[in-house]
């Protein structure tokens, strides 16, 4: 095992910053084809191009964004695309609170932007540098160069998006390919048999549900999904776990 | 709705998020850990994603879906096949959507 020494000289905040950014590129592939179909979309969904453009600086969350869309363009109101909007990131929250003991020693402003640059992308990639690297005090421009680099190309793609949009036939059925990302996360959120059960009964109430008024089939199939991988993992199935 | 009513929204949206996001990392100290909020957040993706995937799959123009002609089940069931096999986001696109073309192509 390598003894560090005081002296070692410890990676300072440009280090650090240009290290996330190397760490999200690589994610960057996924993110962009996926900003590029959301201001496609946005479109197809009725909202005008500067709410499209806009949307992805104001909210910043892939899966909300194309669903916000979506229930805008269902004529939903208000207080309900925003609740959804809500459910839809709420898994956030568990990002906050992993990341949170290494950034409790920051002042407001940098927990204020280091939240709002906080997406499934960024948390990844900043992940295994809190967890296996150095503890230095510059460490959290880490993680704003894994949230700066996913800002930066989600914004990129998605005015790309709203710029190409017009021009991709309907026939393409490239709408496809958002529930085809939002299948390759669902994949890979799951890790227990509870959770399989979790998103079996979630699926299966968001099909019966269907005829509620202004989609409100996403929040109650949310809702008795999580009632059911709740009630799983207390009768002891969810021990399938790792 | 309006470009203003609009406007509103996305920004409601916005804060909600930022607040969800800011949470543990601003308030920490003010929030419970406890593990009964642990166990519930743990199921919120899979319920989520699953509830936005499935009525994408089987429901066509409102109603339940299950014949051979719906091409876009058997691409998602194959793009779930794929996205278990390669752990991979742009895989499961590239592959969903190579098979969604194939079959329209095929049968078109």
């Amino acid at each position: 095992m390598r003894v560090v020494e005081p002296a070692v000289v410890m990676p300072g905040p440009g280090a650090e910053f240009f290290g996330g950014v190397r760490a999200e590129l690589p994610l960057l592939l996924g993110v962009v084809p996926f900003g590029l179909m959301y201001g496609v979309l946005g479109l197809t969904a009725g909202l005008p191009a500067w709410a499209v453009i806009s949307m992805s600086f104001i909210v910043f969350g892939g899966a909300s964004q194309v669903v916000f869309a979506q229930l805008h363009g269902a004529l939903v109101p208000p207080a309900v695309v925003c609740t959804t909007v809500g459910v839809v990131n709420l898994r956030h929250v568990l990002y906050s609170a992993s990341v949170a003991g290494w950034l409790s020693h920051l002042p407001l402003r940098w927990k204020c932007l280091l939240a709002y640059l906080l997406t499934d992308e960024a948390y990844a990639a900043a992940l295994r540098r809190f967890r296996d690297g150095p503890p230095t005090a510059s460490r959290h421009w880490f993680l704003f160069g894994t949230g700066i680099t996913l800002w930066l190309g989600w914004q990129l793609a998605t005015v790309a998006g709203v710029l190409i949009g017009a021009w991709i036939p309907a026939q393409w059925s490239l709408d496809f390919s958002i529930a085809l990302t939002f299948i390759a996360l669902l994949v890979l959120a799951i890790h227990s048999r509870s959770e399989v059960l979790a998103a079996v009964v979630a699926g299966i109430v968001a099909v019966i549900a269907q005829p509620l008024p202004h989609k409100l089939w996403i929040l109650l199939a949310a809702a008795v999904g999580i009632a059911a991988g709740v009630a799983a993992s207390r009768l002891g199935a969810g021990s399938g776990r790792e | 709705m309006s470009d203003v009513g609009l406007l509103l929204t996305l920004i409601a949206a916005g804060v909600l998020t930022f607040l969800i996001r800011f949470s543990f990392i601003g308030a920490g100290r003010y929030l419970p850990r406890s593990q009964g909020l642990q166990t519930v957040l743990r199921y919120v993706p899979a319920a989520v994603l699953a509830a936005l995937v499935a009525p994408e799959l089987l429901v066509r123009d409102g109603s339940l879906t299950l014949d051979a002609g719906n091409l876009r089940l058997w691409a998602g069931l194959c793009a779930i096949v794929i996205a278990l096999w390669s752990r991979s986001v742009i895989a499961t696109i590239a592959g969903g959507m190579g098979v969604l073309w194939g079959l329209q192509w095929l049968l078109g």
